[in-house]
């Protein structure tokens, strides 16, 4: 039997923690991707991460458009950083990648946490970025079942075929 | 191609057991498949499959947001009444592709 089907990945904790669109969904696709397989699955969010599952602005995500040398413009050409810090430009640009992943049937962040909790997810954030940035249990979305420390995170990451992945 | 025979009638399928000629498949076909994957299947089970069977016939990509978005059933509920993995393992029973999906 080869090692694929014989020790194949059970469960998979994912940590966040960025708050760029593309870092939020990255985990999002990944967490609600493990459980769709039937992977359990846990999703940490920490530092700027935490924009991720803050209710008020969860669904409003920016990518970042400065000093990022694989943003193009429409066509393909590189998108020159100077042009980034034309105010509404970041906002443009972020919606335009929203309305992208929505024609790919990729869902808004809070949508897509329902479908990823709906499917057995779990859902947590990290107590020291939490204790930094001032956010409180009543800031973050619903499904979000504790803010917690390190230590507790790894408690949960345990198990056999269990992977921690850091984005 | 390999080749299955469920209820009596031999069918086309692939390497990983999905229908190649999802013409070929019946109900009395969907409950022998779901037995092997052990589901057991209920009339919701059959609004699902056909709801999976309609969306595939009309070339359109199956997604999870899709399921929820349906009307049919609710993500929580679809996740239970194909456990394991729902998208894979139902649309294996309503004798159509593998989605290619990742979401």
């Amino acid at each position: 039997m080869s090692t694929e089907k014989s020790n194949p990945v059970k469960k998979v904790s994912i940590i966040c923690s960025k708050g760029t669109i593309e870092d939020v969904y990255a985990a999002l696709v990944m967490g609600n991707g493990a459980v769709m397989e039937g992977i359990e699955a846990n999703l940490f969010f920490t530092f700027f991460g935490l924009e991720g599952i803050m209710k008020k602005r969860m669904d409003k995500l920016h990518t970042g458009i400065v000093g990022n040398p694989a943003m193009r413009l429409p066509g393909g050409a590189r998108m020159p950083t100077l042009l980034g810090i034309i105010p509404g430009m970041e906002a443009m640009v972020s919606s335009m990648m929203k309305s992208q992943m929505d024609k790919l049937d990729v869902p808004p962040v809070s949508e897509f946490i329902e479908l990823f909790v709906a499917g057995g997810g779990n859902l947590y954030a990290c107590k020291l970025a939490a204790d930094m940035f001032k956010v409180t249990k009543e800031d973050l979305n619903e499904h979000v079942k504790g803010i917690i420390t390190v230590g507790e995170f790894y408690e949960h990451a345990g198990g056999e075929g269990a992977h921690i992945i850091f984005t | 191609m390999a080749q299955k025979t469920y209820a009596g009638i031999t069918v086309d399928v692939n390497d990983e057991g999905y229908f190649t000629n999802p013409s070929q498949w019946t109900k009395e076909i969907a409950m022998e498949i779901a037995k092997e994957e052990g589901v057991v299947l209920t009339e919701k089970h059959f609004l699902v499959l056909n709801y999976l069977r309609d969306r595939f016939a009309r070339g359109e990509a199956l997604s999870i947001r899709g399921i929820n978005k349906s009307g049919i059933v609710e993500v929580k509920d679809f996740y239970q009444m194909f456990p394991g993995a729902p998208l894979k393992k139902s649309t294996k029973i309503a004798g159509i592709p593998k989605p290619e999906s990742c979401v």
